[in-house]
């Protein structure tokens, strides 16, 4: 409870200091303007591509995520929905600016107004933008849990807030005292999350944070997510199961082959989709069992064999010849985005 | 529990230490019983002409040498139980005494070179993996690959020709200095007759726990969790001293222990070089000059060093590790 | 804003570049390194058994003499030029290595799949085999097959053979047992093919690579090994001009500053040592894809 406040505060605290800014701020560089206008966070354009050995000793690239355009705003939780292996993890690693050395990045990412150059980024992670990670494999194997989570804690007496969160949590004493591998799939999940809140970060990102769960952790942590949502954190939630987005998100982007085909308000996914303004978007949700239940033919293209105009055209029965030849740019559409030429 | 775990740990290990060491034993045994050197040969040296046949005899009846090998070997094996691995025919003395006075000596030379290479190779490693890449990296590297290509007794020979012929920094050989009885050397004394064997058994040592400890560490850093630590916002020593350490420590420690076997081979030459009196002068004596008891006493002890090196390595993973230390709790 | 699309567009190009060179370099360096090793070796190989036993002859009035244009490694107390000496010893070095580390690598081979395919109890038995090679120091075992063996170069040879295999024949099992679990090759199984069968037409020619690597990263083990034993004065006759036997010989004049004696041989020894290391690891970079990403 005490820290999610905390988070609110600490987003109020960031406007007054952008109301009398520059004569405050010690960081000059970091402006922080009015968040109604500004999205707390706006990739545009972003590419990621890694360069890689192949059999023989030569070199290819591959393109893991290809112009994307994403944004979340304060007390929002955004979906990104895509299957596995679609480099979904990729651009939470992007924005974090932890990707491994060998990669070309391109394009923009705005925090607060702010770009998020490597400098700004090893400021802000960890402070500003917290990771929660998938699995307990991102916990060290070696180091007792709850040291881990007061590592995480930036402000305060880190073994009282990390107790406060653990109380909360229903996380006992002896939890502290736990290696990660003593931890079962709920006390992992609810450790994760305990590290972000510690942080107090304003945008978290979560990566995959309910895989093959019971109902009742997925409800817990969709409650969690929703709480730190109302108390003005932005939240990306990154995953394959449409069905928990659907019940926590506020808008879903939809991913495919490294980019954002799509992103709608979570209400246009009703009925049979018609709401919905891309070919994809649409297949996956009549592909949901209570829907139609009907599988989309083919198979989304590895990141080595990437077509040439719109990444789906492939699979897409709406496709022209246009499709083939240019990839759609991102367009504004009953307020939502699609990346279709024929999306109306 | 944690009594009974302890129980069935010491109990599996004897047991398989018992195993081994039977098997060595019988096959050591079997080995130089099949061997064309003769004992007597070898026990009267050179003056073979001027003993005759008849003296051959006792002597081949007091060594138990007329027996089948069959006979022979239960001989052996139950003096062996007893304690009594028979008497050095080079030293005229019982070869577990010889064993024993060897070894510490050599235990000292052992016991430094294994330190100071454990800690200089763990750092090294540590310091090339934190800067994977770089020329310091480059440069620990081929350092280390180059010293695993450079046999031992060469790097004993050339810290020979720079720090004891060039330098005179040392005394060229012999453990003491000749004409001085034993006991009468100083401690000192001592300690120089040490330094350049210790540094030569050091410097390749160095090598193994280097090259593990860099690449042990390069997994650590490509992990999840070191991923999940920078974007917690660690980086640089704190994040090395916060989970890269605590995670190489224990392989490159348990690493340590299982290098008995090439420290031992080490030492061998080293003495060698130095002419250092340990455990390592008195093998090769054995073996050159035909001491059949001191070369199975010293096969069984090495063996039983290489064991007891294993044992610590398993039962640090076994009673340290966290992770194996209590069972899993769910 | 604008600051930072400069920035990451700057890294973009010093990525591009950095990796540039990168491809460039591993690809000439494996390739030259590869080919300047075993150019060496080779030379080294053929200079040994071109040059006649006439160089080495004694010579006493040039004895002694330190490295000059005419005796690169100078000369010995017999007027031998060290040269010549140790290109032949060297010779002899790979000569000895090469024969112990094939006799070597094939009991491996031999007891690997032997382990993998021949059921539990042989399994167990080949670990404990294993285990028991590996219990004793390599030294020691090798000081015990040589005096066994009466010395010489058979003794050398046999030594060296019977301490190398374990650790291979360790990788040889793990890589069998990953074959052998594979699915093609559970169902060739379940159609009635026989395990001799699978062994020889389904696990054998995956293990001729990994063979071919083990056997490579054997010889500078092997040739250590051998000049080790010599120099202990185990192994070859002190006539033949062996690296151990030229180094152990040295050590009597090296109080007088003939430090040459040593130097050179060593030197030659350690190049030859790793240029072996050299081939089987960028023969392993090929064979293996995985770690052709690194």
């Amino acid at each position: 409870m005490l820290s999610i406040q905390k988070c609110n505060e600490k987003t109020i605290r960031m406007n007054n200091r952008a109301v009398n800014n520059d004569a405050k701020s010690s960081n000059t560089d970091r402006k922080t303007v009015d968040n109604s206008t500004t999205p707390l966070l706006n990739v545009h354009d972003l590419s990621v591509s890694f360069t890689q050995y192949t059999r023989g000793l030569n070199q290819k690239e591959l393109k893991v995520i290809t112009n994307l355009n994403v944004s979340i705003n304060h007390g929002e939780i955004l979906a990104i929905v895509g299957s596995s292996g679609s480099g979904k993890s990729l651009l939470a690693h992007a924005i974090l600016g932890i990707l491994p050395a060998n990669v070309i990045i391109s394009g923009n990412m705005d925090y607060k107004g702010v770009s998020l150059i490597p400098k700004i980024q090893a400021e802000l992670r960890g402070k500003e933008i917290a990771l929660i990670p998938q699995s307990v494999n991102f916990l060290d194997p070696l180091m007792k849990v709850g040291k881990q989570v007061r590592s995480s804690v930036n402000n305060g007496n880190a073994t009282k807030i990390q107790r406060n969160i653990f109380q909360r949590y229903n996380l006992e004493d002896k939890v502290d005292h736990m290696y990660p591998f003593q931890l079962s799939g709920g006390m992992t999940r609810r450790i994760l999350v305990s590290t972000a809140i510690a942080n107090e970060a304003q945008l978290i990102i979560a990566d995959e944070p309910t895989p093959g769960l019971d109902t009742g952790i997925v409800n817990e942590t969709i409650r969690t997510f929703r709480e730190l949502a109302d108390k003005g954190c932005g939240i990306m939630l990154i995953t394959h199961d449409i069905e928990t987005a659907l019940k926590i998100a506020d808008r879903i982007a939809v991913f495919y082959a490294g980019t954002t085909v799509e992103i709608a308000p979570v209400e246009d996914f009703s009925g049979n989709g018609n709401n919905l303004r891309h070919p994809y978007s649409k297949a996956l949700w009549k592909a949901l069992p209570h829907n139609d239940f009907r599988p989309i033919m083919g198979h989304q293209p590895p990141p080595n064999r990437l077509p040439k105009g719109c990444l789906f055209a492939p699979r897409c029965d709406k496709a022209t010849v246009e499709c083939h030849d240019i990839l759609p740019k991102a367009s504004s559409l009953r307020g939502g985005m699609v990346r279709c030429i024929h999306a109306s | 529990m944690r009594i009974k775990r302890i129980s069935t740990f010491i109990m599996n290990k004897s047991i398989r230490m018992a195993t081994l060491l039977i098997a060595v034993c019988f096959i050591s045994f079997v080995l130089i019983s099949a061997s064309p050197i003769d004992p007597v040969q070898s026990y009267v040296g050179a003056d073979m002409t001027r003993v005759g046949s008849e003296q051959r005899e006792k002597i081949a009846e007091h060594w138990g040498l007329d027996k089948s090998p069959a006979e022979q070997f239960i001989n052996w094996g139950s003096s062996l139980i007893r304690g009594d691995l028979g008497t050095s025919m080079i030293f005229r003395r019982p070869v577990i005494e010889v064993i024993k006075t060897r070894f510490i000596s050599s235990l000292a030379l052992m016991g430094t070179a294994w330190l100071l290479s454990g800690v200089i190779g763990f750092l090294l490693g540590n310091v090339a993996a934190m800067k994977q890449g770089t020329w310091i990296d480059k440069l620990i590297k081929g350092y280390c690959l180059t010293l695993a290509s450079t046999p031992t007794f060469w790097i004993g020979l050339f810290l020979l020709i720079v720090f004891a012929v060039w330098l005179g920094w040392f005394p060229i050989g012999l453990g003491v200095p000749a004409g001085v009885l034993s006991q009468d050397v100083t401690l000192i004394e001592h300690i120089k007759h040490l330094i350049l064997p210790a540094i030569t058994l050091s410097l390749v040592g160095v090598s193994n726990v280097a090259l593990h400890t860099r690449q042990k560490l390069l997994e650590v850093l490509s992990s999840d969790y070191i991923l999940f630590a920078r974007a917690r916002g660690e980086k640089g020593f704190q994040l090395f001293w916060r989970h890269g350490l605590r995670n190489v420590a224990l392989p490159a420690i348990t690493l340590q222990f299982t290098s008995f076997s090439e420290l031992f081979g080490g030492a061998v030459l080293a003495e060698q070089v130095f002419s250092y009196p340990g455990l390592g002068q008195i093998t090769v004596q054995a073996g050159l000059r035909g001491d059949v008891p001191l070369l199975l006493g010293i096969v069984i002890f090495s063996a039983i060093f290489v064991f007891i090196g294993n044992l610590i390595a398993d039962a640090i993973y076994y009673f340290v590790d966290p992770r194996t230390r209590g069972g899993r709790a769910i | 804003m604008n600051l930072g699309r400069k920035n990451i567009s700057m890294i973009k190009i010093n990525n591009i570049k950095l990796s540039i060179q990168k491809k460039l370099n591993r690809r000439q360096r494996t390739l030259v390194i590869t080919i300047v090793a075993a150019i060496v070796l080779t030379s080294i190989l053929v200079g040994g058994l071109l040059i006649s036993d006439q160089r080495i002859a004694t010579n006493f009035e040039q004895k002694n003499l330190s490295p000059s244009i005419e005796h690169p490694f100078g000369t010995d107390w017999l007027g031998r030029d060290m040269f010549v000496r140790t290109i032949k010893g060297l010779t002899l070095s790979i000569g000895v290595g090469t024969l112990s580390a094939v006799i070597s690598a094939g009991i491996a081979l031999t007891l690997g799949l032997l382990s993998a395919t021949m059921g539990k109890w042989m399994d167990r038995f080949i670990t404990w085999l294993v285990d028991l090679f590996l219990s004793v120091p390599h030294l020691i075992t090798l000081i015990l097959i040589s005096f066994v063996l009466g010395g010489g170069m058979k003794g050398v040879i046999v030594g060296v053979s019977l301490t190398h295999w374990p650790s291979l024949t360790r990788i040889i099992r793990a890589e069998v047992m990953q074959i052998r679990s594979a699915e093609y090759v559970q169902i060739s199984r379940k159609l009635g093919r026989t395990r001799k069968w699978v062994a020889i037409h389904h696990i054998l020619p995956h293990l001729i690579p990994q063979f071919f690597v083990g056997l490579m990263l054997l010889f500078p083990h092997a040739i250590l090994h051998e000049a080790a034993i010599t120099f202990l004065g185990f192994g070859l006759s002190p006539h033949k001009p062996a690296i151990g036997i030229i180094l152990s010989e040295s050590m009597r004049y090296l109080s007088t500053g003939m430090w040459w004696l040593a130097f050179f041989p060593g030197i030659f020894l350690i190049m030859i040592i790793r240029g072996f290391d050299i081939l089987g690891e960028n023969l392993r970079l090929l064979v293996d894809p995985h770690n052709a990403h690194n």
